[in-house]
This record gives structure tokens, C-alpha cells and sequence, in this order.
């Protein structure tokens, strides 16, 4: 058998990435496995959860075992200019930011992929749970992973046909149970190391002592009111608080009252009712689409408005090349400035975008 | 491509090695005639070690590593130095190994020794009238590297150990990178500590020795105490196989040193050639000719060497850099730094040392692909 292309594999030492490249070993793939070097904070002996030295042995570990080489690529100013200033920038701008997006588009299909593709490598693969897919005319698609509950194309919208052409999914038509047997298999030492729904660089830390530290400028109190414009206490700094927020917010009142607006000019954090929450209209900017069209310029979709939310179904309006309208059947509580809507044609990703902020002042 | 790091136990050694592990397997300080078998062995072994280093068998200390030598001539000379004559000076030349450097930061930090570098050229050459120009009466040790692992450069061990001994001050070298290619005759070095590490020279790894002269300018203090083996200096059961392993393998370089060098030092030389004809803002660091024969040490503007050292080993030569870094953490060798090469340069940093395995086929091939790689590193975002 000719010896098939040289792939790169993105590696965290985690048991998804572990198979992946077991996977690739398997089907006459050339392996070379590979990690970042993510920056943390100086001075705080946590270190970046993506690759801690634990991470890396673990990693360093699973390719000898595999009989592939692995090498360690620094990436800690890449990281820090793109995904942690994004981070710090989009806090004060009133966002709840999603530093991941950032990070897979800039870093691991950016910066990681030139490394890889330098190296003579005609693919990248990652651990990620997601299928690809080509359509009758080439163009590559993402869909939902077989495993629903893992499914990780949310966070691969922001990708383009450009880096489509280089990547694979290998464990995206697995159910995760099935991963962690092929990885007992195999005899892959991965421990079964918690999902961590945290963010790498605050290295367990919560995000909000992590902004004290690296942005305290933007730790500036300030008037909570209502939408009468009542004044009910004060808040701590609005980087602190996110849409939809309830526990926390040192204020009593006889009903509960959730965030529903953070104010940056007045430096005020506006509350209401449940039922001042819900809003049933979005505008996504920054918009991808991952065939690099969109399908119609109106049309019916699901929309899912976080990583974990349910999908919604919705009336999508494309108003020009990278902004989109969504108008939801019904009002939702948690449209948050700053984080993605993705749009799926049943399992298929189409796209996604940036929810911006103030949706009625656009329209 | 990459000796300097480890080398291959060569055949012969193993097979020298290889009766201590189960037929003659004793513990040297036992009474018993096994014990007996061990020590014949282990008491040849150090007659072959000093018959090398041209001196008495009782100054061959057998230790654990290169590293440990260091270790225990540092420490060693240092807080008897102290207890003897309050002697707290500490000289050593920044080109050192961190098994030298970190010892001695560690004693001066801790220990309160006050620690001197000398100074060094553009080759991280020593001068010995440097040396000469700052002993004091306080110096309790002074130590030089012979042959520096990272630019191969060779220091003039002979004139600085002269230089020290007019004074009565013990003198120390790292000949743990130079023994495989340099001579190791401790008298003609003028050298009262000298530390070598066997896989440098085909042999296993785990083992070393350090020279210590017997002598009235210094003493050792042990910085492993226990059983009293190794004359008291080093406590712990010998590991026999290993001893007589690195004896034969330090014999073998020591016969065999010529047309050891006759075998790399001509693919070097075309190496050093191609590289610097072939590739802009490229520069040899260290020495262009006092340095080991095997050894070649470049450094390249705006290239990452750890995504350089990560290229040529997906493209099958595996090398090494000054920084040495496994962990992607990069961080300009403090070597390269002492030299005065600004982080841009430092940063680039690629060592290719030769050895017995090394072709005119390889270094060819080695020496035309380099451009190329180096070329796709520079285009990478940084």
C-alpha cells in the first residue's frame, strides 16, 4: 500500500485528540502529532489548562505509544495578541466574549495550520466532535457530530472552505462512549480527565479575578437600576455581569430581577423582570458562511445562540455579506452580546456570527 | 546529527558490559568472593580510567553522571575551601553548563559564596590572563569548561590551570563535552578537577567520573555521605556494569582519537562551508577553529529553532539548539546571550554535531536541505 499524506494532529493529551490520532495511524495516515504552547499569566504557578506539563507528557506519552512524532510549538504571543487582548477588549466593550471562536480561527486553524502545512502536511485533524462533509459540487460542509450531546460544531463555524480543504474530524462519527473503548483498546494511558468548561488561560481561576489582574481599569462600580430607571445598588465593574445574570447581584427585591442591558457609556447595569429579559430579534456580525454563501436571503432555521443552548427555530435575513437578522418564534432569554449564533439546516452548520449589541438600534 | 547530545553505546563497550549484570554481579564491598569478583572489576576499570587521564587510580571518583561531578567538584572544593581558609570566592566563566552555573548560583545564593564571571570574547573564549588578573587569596575553586557543549568552543585549559597552580588555587574543568574528542591527560592540563560523562564517548549513560588530584592546595568535602565507597567522596553501592563499561568506552576514545577525528572534522568543515555560503544572516557562533571537530553551531536571523529543530526532524535529521527546549518555551540560551547575540539571532540557534555514524551522504543531504527549511521558517507568523 503507497503510503498515504502526511496529517498533522493537533494533540491536548485528552482522550478526543488521543483517538484521533490513533484513527489516522490506522487508516495509513503519516501522524505527526502536535501541541501549543498557550500563554498564562506570568508569576501564577497554574498554567494554561490547553498545556499544562502534565498535558504535555500525557500527549508525548500517547505518540510513542502510537509510534508518532510529537513537538511542542510556541505559541504564547500569537495567543495572547488575538485571543487574550480579544477577550480583555471585548469586556470592555460591554460583551460577554468568546474567546474559543477566536482561538480556532486565529490560533489552531491560523497559526497551527501554516506550522503544519510547512511541514509538508496536506491535512490538520482535531479532536473535535463534528463531521465534514463535501456537497455534489466539492464545497465542504459541517455537520452535527453522530454524538448529539458532544457535538462541537458550534464552535467550528468560524471556519471557510480555505482551511475546510486541510482539515479532518476523525471522532465526529463516534458516540463518545465508544472513543474512551477504542481508547482502552489501544491501550492509550488517558486518564479520565474532567471536561473543563472553563476558559485555558484563567487556569481554574475565575474570569472575573482574572480581569481584576490583567484590565482592573475596567473594575469601575457603578449604579444598578431598573428600566424605570430606579436606582437599586451598585455594581462591582459591568465585566463582571451577563445578560441574563439573576444570583449575584447584591440587590433585594420581591421578584427576581436578571440583567437585562449593560450600559458601557453610563457605566450602569440596567435590571428587569423575567419578562423585560426576553428578546426575539438579533442582529450576528462578523457572519461566516461556511459554504461561503448563504443558502437563501430569508429563510427558516434553527439558531443555536451559545455552545450549550438549545437550537431555536427562526427567520434568518441576510442583510449583506457579513450581517445577518435573526427574528426568533419566540422570545429568548439569553441572547448575549458577544457570544455566536449559528444557524444548522437540520444537522447541517450553515454559518455564524457575533451577536451584536442593541439589536433594535440597527433595525 | 545530534552527538554532542548522547551517543550510542558502542558494541564493544556492551560487550564488556554485559557479564556484570548477572555472572560477576557482586557488590564490590562485600567480603565474599562474589563481592571480590565485583571489586577486581571495579578497581580495573578505575586502573583503565587513570591510565587515560595519565594519573594514580585512588584520584578516579566514580559518580552517576557528568552533571554529579560538577556537582560534587563545586560543592565539594567549595565548602571545604570555606571550612579550611574562609575562602568564599567563587570564579567560573559564563559559558558554563548548568550543572556548573546553577551549582554555583545555588552556593551563592544560599550559601553565601560571592560568585565572579569572567569574561569572554566573540568565540565564548577565555583568556587566561582574565583568569590570572582575578584570583584571590579567597578563591576557593575556579572552573572553566574544556570544550563548550553548545558553539564547541575550546577553552585553553592548560594555560589557566598553569596560571592556577602558580597560585595554589584548585582549578576545575567540564570536560563532559571535550573527552570525546580532546586529550584528558590531567597532568599536562594542569587541572585538579576534571568531570567526564560516558555517553558522551559511546558510552552508557548513567555514569561518570570526576578527577580529583590529590593534592595539598584543596580538599573535597562528600556531598553524598553514606557507606564511604569511592575513598568517602561518593557513598553508594558502585554500579559495576556500567564503571566497566565507561572504562572501556574512555580507553576506546582515547585510542581511537585521531581517526575519530579525522572521520568528522572534513564533513564539519564542508558543513560550516555550505551553511554560511548558502544561507543569508547566517553566523557560526563559537570558535572557527579551536572547536571540538564534530561540532557545528549556527545561528539564523528571525527563525524560531524550535520550529526549525521540529522541520528537519519531520524531514528525518534530528539536531539540536541552544535552548534546548522540548517544552516550546523559548528562551535565548543564556550561552548564546553571554556572546552579546541579540534575541533575534539567539533565538535561531542550530547545533549539528557529527559522530561515528555521520556519512558525506548525510551531511550532503543535510547541507542542501537546510536553506529550504530554513527559508519555510522564516515565512511562518511568529
Amino acid at each position: 500500500m503507497q503510503e498515504k499524506d502526511r496529517i498533522v494532529v493537533a494533540m491536548s493529551g485528552g482522550v478526543d485528540s488521543s483517538v484521533a490520532a490513533a484513527l489516522l495511524v490506522q487508516q495509513g495516515y503519516q501522524v505527526i502529532g502536535m501541541m501549543l504552547r498557550l500563554w498564562s499569566e506570568t508569576g501564577r504557578d497554574a498554567d494554561n489548562r490547553c498545556c499544562t506539563p502534565d498535558a504535555i507528557a500525557q500527549a508525548r506519552r500517547v505518540s510513542a505509544i502510537l509510534g508518532i512524532p510529537f513537538y511542542v510549538m510556541d505559541a504564547k504571543k500569537v495567543f495572547y495578541q488575538t485571543v487574550v487582548e480579544f477577550f480583555l477588549n471585548g469586556y470592555a466593550s460591554g460583551a460577554t466574549p468568546n474567546p474559543c471562536l477566536v482561538c480556532n480561527r486565529q490560533v489552531r486553524w491560523e497559526f497551527l495550520l501554516q506550522h503544519a502545512r510547512s511541514m509538508g502536511a496536506r491535512y490538520m485533524a482535531t479532536g473535535h466532535y463534528a463531521l465534514l462533509k463535501q456537497d455534489a459540487q466539492g464545497k465542504y460542509q459541517i455537520w452535527r457530530a453522530i454524538d448529539a450531546n458532544k457535538d462541537q460544531s458550534y464552535v467550528l463555524h468560524v471556519l471557510n472552505q480555505d482551511k475546510l480543504a486541510f482539515a479532518k474530524f476523525p471522532i465526529g462519527n463516534y458516540p463518545k462512549n465508544e472513543i474512551r473503548n477504542l481508547a482502552r483498546d489501544l491501550g492509550l494511558p488517558v486518564a479520565q480527565r474532567p471536561d473543563s468548561q472553563d476558559l485555558c488561560f484563567l487556569g481554574g481561576d475565575d474570569y472575573r479575578q482574572f480581569i481584576r489582574r490583567n484590565a482592573p481599569d475596567l473594575v469601575s462600580p457603578g449604579p444598578i437600576l431598573n428600566q424605570s430607571g430606579e436606582h437599586l445598588g451598585e455594581h462591582q465593574g459591568l465585566a463582571f455581569y451577563t445578560i441574563g445574570q439573576r444570583k449575584g447581584l447584591g440587590i433585594s427585591s420581591s421578584e427576581p430581577l436578571y440583567v437585562i442591558k449593560k450600559d458601557i457609556q453610563q457605566n450602569t447595569l440596567i435590571v428587569g423582570d423575567n419578562e423585560r429579559l426576553g428578546k426575539q430579534e438579533l442582529t450576528a456580525g462578523q457572519f461566516n458562511w461556511i459554504t461561503g454563501v448563504p443558502p437563501a436571503f430569508s429563510f427558516r432555521a434553527e439558531v443555536k445562540i451559545r455552545y450549550k443552548a438549545n437550537p431555536e427555530w427562526g427567520e434568518i435575513k441576510v442583510l449583506n455579506a457579513d450581517r445577518v437578522q435573526i427574528r426568533f418564534d419566540r422570545p429568548l432569554r439569553d441572547i448575549t452580546f458577544g457570544q455566536a449564533a449559528v444557524i444548522y439546516d437540520g444537522d447541517q452548520c450553515l454559518g455564524g456570527g457575533v451577536i451584536q449589541n442593541n439589536p433594535e438600534d440597527l433595525k | 546529527m545530534d552527538y554532542a547530545a548522547t551517543t550510542p553505546v558502542d558494541e564493544r563497550v556492551l560487550q564488556a558490559m554485559l557479564p556484570y549484570f548477572q555472572e560477576t554481579f557482586g557488590n564490590p564491598s562485600s567480603v565474599h568472593v562474589f563481592g571480590q569478583g565485583a571489586e577486581a572489576a571495579l578497581e580495573e576499570a578505575r586502573s583503565k580510567v587513570a591510565s587515560v587521564l595519565n594519573c594514580q587510580p585512588g584520584e578516579v571518583i566514580f559518580t552517576s553522571c557528568g552533571s554529579e561531578s560538577d556537582n560534587l567538584a563545586l560543592r565539594g572544593a567549595a565548602f571545604a575551601a570555606k571550612a579550611d581558609r574562609g575562602a568564599n570566592h567563587i570564579l567560573i566563566s559564563p559559558v558554563e553548563h548548568h550543572a556548573i552555573s546553577r551549582t554555583a548560583q545555588q552556593l551563592a545564593e544560599i550559601f553565601g559564596f560571592d560568585l565572579e564571571y569572567l569574561p569572554i570574547d566573540e568565540f565564548g573564549q577565555i583568556n587566561p590572563r582574565d583568569v590570572e588578573a582575578r584570583l584571590r587569596p579567597t578563591t576557593a575553586i575556579v572552573s572553566v569548561i574544556y570544550a563548550n557543549n553548545e558553539i564547541g568552543t575550546i577553552n585553553p585549559i592548560k594555560d589557566i590551570g598553569e596560571i592556577c597552580h602558580e597560585k595554589g588555587i584548585p582549578f576545575h574543568t567540564d570536560a563532559v563535552q571535550g573527552a570525546a574528542y580532546l586529550p584528558v591527560d590531567t597532568q599536562n592540563l594542569h587541572v585538579d578537577l576534571m568531570s567526564l560523562g560516558a555517553h558522551k564517548f559511546y558510552g552508557p549513560k548513567g555514569v561518570g567520573v570526576l578527577f580529583a588530584k590529590k593534592s595539598n592546595n584543596y580538599r573535597l568535602m562528600p556531598t553524598q555521605t553514606g557507606g564511604g565507597q569511592e575513598f568517602g567522596l561518593r557513598s553508594g553501592t558502585q554500579n559495576i556494569p556500567y564503571i566497566v563499561g565507561m572504562a572501556e568506552a574512555l580507553f576506546l576514545a582515547h585510542q581511537e582519537r585521531q581517526e575519530r577525528t579525522d572521520h568528522v572534522k572534513p564533513m564539519r568543515d564542508y558543513l560550516v562551508g555550505q551553511v554560511l555560503e548558502s544561507i543569508p544572516d547566517a553566523k557560526l557562533t563559537g570558535h572557527p577553529s579551536d572547536r571540538l571537530p564534530n561540532h557545528a553551531s549556527f545561528v539564523f536571523k528571525h527563525v524560531d529553532g524550535n520550529a526549525l529543530l521540529t522541520m528537519l526532524d519531520v524531514e528525518g535529521f534530528a539536531c539540536s539548539s541552544g535552548s534546548a527546549c522540548k517544552t516550546g518555551n523559548p528562551e535565548p540560551s543564556e550561552v548564546l546571550t553571554a556572546l552579546g547575540l541579540e534575541r533575534d539571532w539567539a533565538l535561531g540557534s542550530l547545533r549539528v554535531t557529527l559522530g561515528s555514524g555521520s556519512t558525506y551522504q548525510s551531511v550532503k543531504q543535510f547541507a542542501d536541505l537546510l536553506p529550504d527549511v530554513v527559508e519555510r521558517v522564516r515565512q511562518l507568523p511568529r
